[in-house]
């Protein structure tokens, strides 16, 4: 009733830009207590980001492992499910694709892989997702404990597997051998080049396109199907989508299912597309950073994009931070990432309560 | 054979302690409707308070007291976020986890510039080991001696309060007013309000004794167990300590058993590193490492018990019914 009132670009806009404004502040509070200059930090910042192509690539390549965990995130959350194995999901999927290229790349074209590739990281990351909900959906575990549980285990079972079966023989270092480059998938700035575009040479490759095609995807999932619908009102109002007919348990699995995938395909972009080996922690809390992204994207696939570039320059801007400040670590960015789920995710009553407010009691006067 | 036995449970209760610690703090928390997954996050703030604390004033006892602020401090950001203003528990545990993993290495750099530790403790800026009357004569005696020595013995003052506090804890819980209160508030706050007493502040005080908790554990890693504060040392002790509450059903006796039951599980694992079992051959680490998990995920899904926790537990409190 009263949300009707609320102007819509107080959601979409005010709200989440106060709370980033006022994660900048706290963080910058920290940088001032430093004995640095925020202002100049915010400074190194912006042009490390965005400030000539290759930054601009470096950015682009962390949004695209961001894009796809914020969007595990959401579509998990669309459903009333908090997927907090985001990390396990993906260091899973990254696996799959791992297993497809070990196995493939001497005798299969990169046409042939790819797509395997791609299906790899979703199946072995929907497999990850699958159990925690199975035991939510049927047998009332919690799904929250159980993916936490399951992030663990999935750590585990990676080093087993990387040490005992995987490693490259005869030698220390705990990674797979070196894929072929038909396993590859390629930088933009190549597929660029011979088009006549020049653009800086960077991580960034054909996985940030797929992670474009992946927020399309969920976009129409969500808003333009019936099985959308049908998580939307699980996550709204879970006794009337079971009052409605739906079967809560397959809806809550196949969320599951769908955001596991998602997660898993950051395996696509840091095993096929950058580091071109299976290795130990590639995740590097993409998972857990997804959750911010999810939050500060309000769920909704053009948030997510916003919310991932954003975060994104925020790694590549912190790197080039820590590099002209050195007593500024590029841990600072995490800092700025725990404030963000704060204030618009834990916090979100505090300001939201107040501004919906003021804009109603100004509607009706 | 037995010394062997008696070696790893006297690495069974170096390990167990902080998880014993954590896992009190959460069951104080959880009792009273809070979801606390920020155990992580306040032992590792902690670990980094009192070890700075310890560097610079050169006393363990002072570093305690800087790593239970700083972990009662986060408590009460959790407090702020759930109680007063209805956030989501999960949310705002993952938010004290994300910000204390950053904070702490971000400090460290700037007060010591150490690459994210702090100086090495030595002398009064640890907990040293104590050792009991007599422990030396005994240990000759067979069997008993060995225990009395080698066990019991020897073992830093945190460990000793770390085993103090579940009887305590049974007590304060089961035995006292403010106890009785904490369960109904998470069972049923409503009754609670309807009795005249406040869910939030009853809540509040809970926090603060996680926080302190917490706080002891993180204390205890960095300036008894190790020397020093290292990044991320906590290492999933806090998810692994709210995997102990949940295996011990959220009653302090079980969960003191399913903390000493994954310490031992750690120490097997550090023995069995490289070990050929005849007939089975040599058991990977991480099999072992992993297994509470893998029990945690068992029981919650009915498999072995039933773990059911208090009812009103990650739910906001809100006066009228909704």
């Amino acid at each position: 009733m009263s949300q009707a009132k609320v102007p819509a670009w107080v959601n979409i806009a005010l709200i989440p830009v106060l709370n980033i404004l006022l994660a900048f502040l706290v963080s910058g509070l920290v940088i001032l207590a430093i004995g640095e200059n925020p202002i100049e930090a915010a400074g190194y910042l912006i042009y490390g980001a965005f400030g000539y192509d290759e930054g601009i690539g470096y950015t682009l390549y962390y949004a695209t492992n961001l894009i796809f965990t914020g969007l595990a995130v959401s579509v998990a959350f669309k459903g009333g499910l908090f997927n907090i194995g985001g990390e396990g999901q993906a260091y899973i999927g990254g696996l799959g694709v791992g297993l497809i290229c070990l196995s493939l790349d001497h005798t299969m074209p990169f046409y042939v892989i790819a797509p395997l590739a791609v299906i790899g990281a979703a199946v072995f990351g929907a497999a990850w997702g699958y159990i925690p909900a199975y035991l939510q959906a049927r047998r009332g575990s919690h799904i929250v404990i159980t993916t936490i549980m399951f992030n663990f285990i999935a750590s585990s079972l990676m080093v087993y597997l990387i040490v005992n079966w995987l490693k490259e023989d005869g030698r220390m270092a705990p990674n797979s051998r070196t894929f072929e480059e038909n396993a590859w998938l390629p930088y933009l700035h190549e597929i660029f080049s011979p088009l006549g575009i020049e653009i800086g040479d960077s991580p960034l490759n054909l996985a940030f396109v797929w992670a474009l095609l992946c927020c399309v995807f969920v976009w129409g999932l969500i808003w333009h199907t019936r099985w959308g619908y049908q998580l939307r009102t699980l996550g709204t109002n879970p006794t009337a989508a079971r009052y409605a007919g739906i079967d809560t348990a397959k809806v809550t699995i196949w969320a599951m299912l769908i955001s596991g995938g998602l997660a898993g395909f950051v395996g696509l972009n840091e095993i096929m597309g950058v580091n071109h080996n299976l290795l130990l922690n590639f995740t590097a809390g993409y998972g857990f950073a997804g959750i911010a992204v999810s939050l500060m994207g309000r769920n909704h696939p053009i948030g997510i994009i916003l919310a991932a570039v954003l975060f994104g320059a925020l790694y590549q801007g912190g790197a080039e931070l820590a590099f002209e400040i050195p007593t500024i670590t590029p841990e600072i960015v995490v800092v700025i990432q725990g404030l963000v789920i704060l204030f618009s995710g834990a916090l979100e009553h505090m300001f939201k309560d107040r501004i919906e407010g003021f804009f109603i009691r100004r509607a009706v006067a | 054979m037995f010394e062997t036995l008696i070696l790893m449970l006297d690495a069974t209760m170096r390990v167990s302690t902080p998880l014993i610690f954590a896992a009190l703090a959460g069951l104080y928390s959880e009792r009273a409707g809070i979801v606390d997954i920020g155990l992580e996050g306040k032992i590792l703030g902690s670990a980094f308070a009192a070890a700075a604390g310890a560097a610079v004033f050169g006393s363990a006892w002072i570093g305690l007291c800087f790593g239970i602020m700083a972990s009662v401090s986060l408590a009460m950001i959790h407090g702020f976020a759930c109680i007063t203003h209805r956030g989501d528990h999960i949310v705002s545990g993952v938010a004290i986890n994300t910000i204390v993993a950053g904070l702490t290495v971000t400090l460290s750099m700037d007060w010591f510039g150490m690459g994210g530790q702090t100086p090495a403790l030595t002398g009064d800026a640890r907990f040293l080991d104590i050792t009991f009357p007599f422990a030396d004569a005994l240990e000759s005696v067979p069997v008993i001696g060995s225990i009395y020595s080698n066990l019991l013995s020897g073992h830093n003052i945190l460990v000793y309060l770390a085993f103090a506090m579940v009887p305590v804890t049974y007590w304060v819980i089961y035995k006292t007013r403010f106890g009785l209160r904490l369960r109904a508030v998470g069972e049923n706050p409503h009754a609670v309000d309807t009795a005249g007493i406040s869910v939030a502040f009853i809540r509040y005080r809970a926090l603060i004794v996680c926080g302190i908790l917490c706080g002891l554990a993180g204390a205890y890693l960095s300036t008894a167990h190790n020397a020093g504060f290292l990044k991320d040392m906590s290492a999933g002790k806090g998810y692994m300590a709210l995997a102990a509450l949940i295996f011990g059903k959220w009653r302090p006796v079980p969960v003191l058993l399913a903390c000493l039951l994954f310490g031992f599980l750690d120490a097997v694992a550090v023995r069995m590193q490289g070990v050929e079992i005849p007939g089975i051959g040599e058991v990977p680490v991480q099999a072992i490492e992993v297994l509470p998990y893998v029990l945690t995920v068992l029981l919650l899904a009915g498999f072995i018990g039933k773990a059911v926790g208090p009812k009103a537990v990650g739910r906001p409190y809100v006066k009228e019914r909704a």
